[in-house]
């Protein structure tokens, strides 16, 4: 197995990490990083399961190689909660009934955060837009989308 | 556990007028886990580690039915970090497993019945090395011509898939005069397609040896006990010897009643003596846990000119794959409730599931419910028709009532609303009546199909029932023990089952039942796990009504217990047992913590009757209606569900917004089978194990829900809590079928809804010729 080592801007701070060369950047965050927030739900980039921010990119880190992601900034939903303090999209999520079993929260959670960043007053059509990517198999999406509103309001405005 | 335990009335709780706290029953009280699981620190069992632990694989058959020649492991075993490769010769005992009937190996040994099952395993440092090791195990096959139609199954001559033959379980519901005849009559086959759970967290668990020979599993399970009495007697273990502990669940549907890698995750811990962690990906997902039953039914219904129901016949068949799994009580559930929430004099169900080389089908949301209910929906909309009445009179003139008998003589007892709540969906808000001329909002979405033009915009009803807890004799009981004790801050209880939080959110409803019937607030849920007794299963939508029967249960012991305590103090002692609780003059009463073990049994039922299947045989019932708004581009035969609308019986909402969110969630599901979930086989063999081939539904293809959340509170359950789980996912498929049905004209007689189906008006055809109500081991080709 040909490995490497890679060193990240991981959540704020320098990590380094040997990982294989055929690895994603998904299995390093969990296996190598010890960061199990991201989730490995389906493995091809359909479910957004293992959403996370890749120097200000929204990515599937399960279609990112590890070895590609070498020297950027990458921020999970670990990176979200400063000292313990929910982030408001977390929050919103807990106070709208968001969240059933939580496999696709994490994902979520750091999509409904790209998306507020870059629009902090989405309409619903851009709201389920912009989830499109992410499959919640519990909740049918209707708390998500009342979530992404309440913290729309509640923070970015 | 004696049967013989008393019964508790349960009443509504009594008022606290003078103690107050918040997160009671009633209140959309905050889940305990919400917080843990936004920030990603929730532990899913795929996120386990321990010290030293190896990676865990299986290699599974390529072949649908074959018999197995050899198996060479010696090339594997030589690869780099393999610890241990094991097939069927290598296991402890000969041991069957198996949800309801033991039928299945836990390797195959000398023949495979379907793609995927389970050949031989690996352990190796990572799993990479695992993978390799896997694939360099030679196996010679010999396959044989599998058996994938269930009818054919069941003729004369079909090879035996399994020494018995190849009938899992047959049911006969004959209830009234079964030669009934009507003025106006309805008839045709139906079709269900194979759907996956597709609960989002794949399988996974982490075994651990322990120094006295016994092992310790984590594991992502809908019900632990059920798991141990399979599992122990397949590692030839002793139950004491094996401990499960409930990991993170990442969502369950029914796909994790059965065992998957639980079995061969201990085996492979206990024979390399390190913990093993397997967990699957996606694809193997798909092979590795059972699947909806896919169903073929023939209906036939007469009516009385003005639409009364006269009769229902009908035979179903469902595919049961290559072992059991709970078949018999899916195709049980399949012909009790085949006439629906209607009074039908006189009916005749011949129900009948058959082994095939298809993937083992078991449970799933609705549990045999959901297939009969898309077809007797379907006719009951043809009738409708027939008699130049709608589709809502139709279902309130029919509708159950209290006392009424469905076909197998059980009356309804409790709660029964069933023409309430098709009249109140029928009255909820509508959408707006226009068709959008934007894309986005139209078939086809970001495609850009349509502004607007070969767009149809209908409407269709449905209504669905099924039984709540286990039936037809099952001794069902959960298990809660309650400690009581006091710290520095005041007291505390700790509450311990084994109840299964798979995401429905059974946490917050023991959590709100403790806080109301203790009167504090400080409530803390111990893991779940195999040293406290047995919550039976996070299924039927039973845990509300069990577990928080069982917790309640053990709180008023306590609370009758500290009563006792203060009695012999000497003072006046409060008539609500809260106070003690509230007053800190009283704290000397928890000096030692005061703990109970309650078990919580809802009435008996009837055993299954086999020659009529008539009996008392369900504890109390379900019911829900749905109006489904769809628009359709006929020219590319791509639907858009644009508003759902349900109203649903529920008992008694615990939690309002849980409550919500499981009606939303079920729709969701309801949605996918209606027009776009199917696991597409072709020789037994999958041909779309991947999230990227198995469509479901996403946050564009989901409508707004409408839920008018109807409370009856039943006497018998706890607080009047029914549960709400299934219904939400039984009448929405057939009600989307219904309203693209009255778009587009086509008969539309399977789901999902293909877009070939829509615009060539398709119709799915088995190839058997069958009278509804007929035996179907005497089909003959059509």
């Amino acid at each position: 197995m040909t490995t490497r080592t890679i060193e990240l801007h991981l959540n704020g701070e320098r990590r380094s990490a040997e990982v294989a060369t055929h690895e994603s950047l998904l299995t390093a965050l969990r296996e190598r990083f010890g960061l199990a927030g991201s989730k490995n739900a389906c493995e091809q980039g359909e479910c957004g399961s293992c959403s996370v921010i890749m120097d200000g990119e929204l990515v599937c880190s399960c279609l990112v190689l590890a070895a590609a992601a070498d020297g950027k900034q990458v921020r999970t939903v670990e990176g979200l909660s400063a000292n313990g303090e929910m982030h408001p999209v977390q929050r919103a999520y807990v106070e709208a009934g968001a969240v059933q079993c939580g496999f696709c929260t994490p994902g979520l959670i750091v999509a409904t955060e790209a998306l507020l960043r870059a629009n902090p007053e989405p309409s619903e059509a851009e709201v389920r837009e912009a989830l499109a990517g992410n499959i919640c198999r519990c909740t049918g999406y209707g708390r998500i989308l009342e979530a992404v509103q309440r913290a729309a309001k509640g923070t970015y405005r | 556990m004696s049967r013989s335990a008393p019964r508790l009335t349960l009443a509504p709780p009594r008022p606290g007028a003078r103690v107050k706290v918040r997160g009671i029953v009633g209140e959309s009280a905050e889940r305990p886990d919400a917080v843990a699981k936004v920030k990603g620190e929730f532990a899913y069992a795929s996120d386990l580690r321990e010290e030293g632990m190896l990676a865990g694989h299986t290699l599974r058959s390529p072949h649908a039915y074959a018999r197995i020649r050899s198996i060479d492991v010696t090339r594997a075993e030589r690869m780099p970090g393999v610890r241990a490769v094991m097939t069927a010769k290598d296991l402890p005992t000969r041991a069957l497993f198996g949800l309801m009937k033991r039928d299945q190996p836990v390797l195959a040994a000398d023949v495979v019945r379907y793609v995927g099952e389970p050949v031989a395993l690996v352990a190796a440092d990572d799993m990479d090395q695992a993978k390799a090791a896997a694939r360099a195990i030679a196996v010679e096959y010999e396959p044989l011509r599998p058996v994938t139609d269930p009818v054919a199954a069941l003729q004369k001559g079909a090879p035996k898939l399994h020494p018995q033959g190849n009938v899992i379980e047959s049911v006969r519901v004959a209830y009234g005069d079964l030669g009934a005849s009507a003025e106006v009559v309805v008839s045709g086959e139906y079709e269900v397609g194979m759907q996956d759970q597709a609960a989002l967290g794949p399988e996974a668990g982490l075994a651990i040896p322990r120094v006295d020979g016994g092992v310790t599993l984590h594991i992502a399970t809908q019900w632990l006990h059920e798991d141990l009495s399979q599992i122990a007697p397949c590692l030839g273990l002793p139950e004491e010897k094996v401990r499960l502990v409930l990991s993170g669940v990442g969502g369950a549907f029914g796909a994790r009643e059965d065992l998957s890698l639980q079995i061969h995750c201990c085996l492979l811990a206990l024979r390399t003596k390190r913990p093993v962690r397997m967990a699957y990906g996606r694809e193997e997902s798909f092979y590795g846990h059972v699947h909806r039953h896919p169903a073929r039914m023939w209906y036939e219904h007469g009516a009385t000119a003005s639409g009364r129901l006269v009769y229902v016949r009908a035979t179903l068949v469902l595919d049961g794959g290559a072992y059991a799994s709970s078949s018999g009580a899916v195709i049980a559930n399949a012909a009790c409730f085949a006439a629906g929430p209607y009074r039908v004099p006189n009916a005749l169900i011949e129900g009948v599931v058959a082994y095939t080389n298809g993937p083992p089908n078991g449970a799933m949301r609705g549990f045999g419910a959901v297939q009969s209910c898309f077809a007797y929906e379907a006719q009951m909309d043809r009738l409708a028709a027939a008699c130049g009445i709608g589709p809502v009179a139709i279902r309130v003139l029919n509708g159950l009532r209290e006392g009424d008998p469905i076909i197998t003589g059980q009356a309804m007892e409790g709660s029964a609303p069933v023409a309430e709540i098709v009249r109140r969906c029928a009255e909820l808000p509508a959408s707006s009546p226009e068709i959008p001329s934007d894309p986005l909002l139209l078939p086809g979405g970001t495609g850009n199909l349509t502004h607007g033009e070969g767009v149809a915009r209908a409407t269709g009803y449905a209504a669905g029932m099924k039984n709540v807890c286990y039936s037809h004799g099952f001794d069902d009981f959960a298990t809660a023990r309650v400690r009581l004790e006091r710290d520095e801050t005041g007291a505390i209880a700790r509450v311990h089952t084994a109840s299964a939080e798979v995401g429905q959110g059974v946490v917050t409803v023991m959590l709100q039942v403790a806080r109301t019937e203790l009167g504090i607030e400080r409530v803390q849920l111990e893991t779940p796990d195999t040293t406290v007794g047995s919550a039976g299963s996070s299924s039927a939508s039973r845990q509300t009504w069990m577990s928080g029967g069982a917790v309640q249960a053990a709180c008023r012991e306590v609370l009758a217990e500290l009563r006792e305590r203060a009695m012999s103090a000497g003072r006046t002692v409060p008539e609500d047992p809260r106070e003690l609780l509230a007053d800190p003059s009283w704290a000397g009463l928890l000096d030692e913590p005061l703990e109970r073990t309650a078990t919580y049994r809802h009435r008996d039922t009837d055993p299954r009757d086999k020659e009529a299947g008539q009996s008392n045989g369900h504890v109390a019932f379900l019911f829900a209606a749905h109006r489904a708004t769809v628009d359709v581009d006929l020219d590319t035969g791509l639907v858009r569900v644009v508003q759902v609308a349900t109203a649903q019986d529920v008992g008694r909402a615990i939690n309002p917004l849980a409550v919500v969110g499981q009606i939303e969630g079920g729709i969701a599901q309801g949605l996918g089978l209606a027009v776009m979930e199917e696991i597409q086989l072709k020789d037994g063999q999958v041909r779309n194990a991947s999230f990227t081939d198995y469509l479901l539904p996403t946050i564009l293809d989901m409508p707004p829900v409408v839920a008018d959340v109807v409370e009856h509170p039943h006497p018998d359950a706890p607080y009047g809590a029914k549960g709400v789980g299934e219904p939400p996912t039984i009448s929405s498929t057939p009600a989307i079928v219904a309203a693209i049905r009255a778009a587009t004209g086509k008969p539309l007689n399977r789901v999902p809804v293909r877009p070939d189906d829509i615009v060539f008006g398709t119709e799915a055809r088995s190839g058997w010729k069958i009278v509804p109500g007929q035996d179907p081991a005497k089909a003959v080709r059509a």
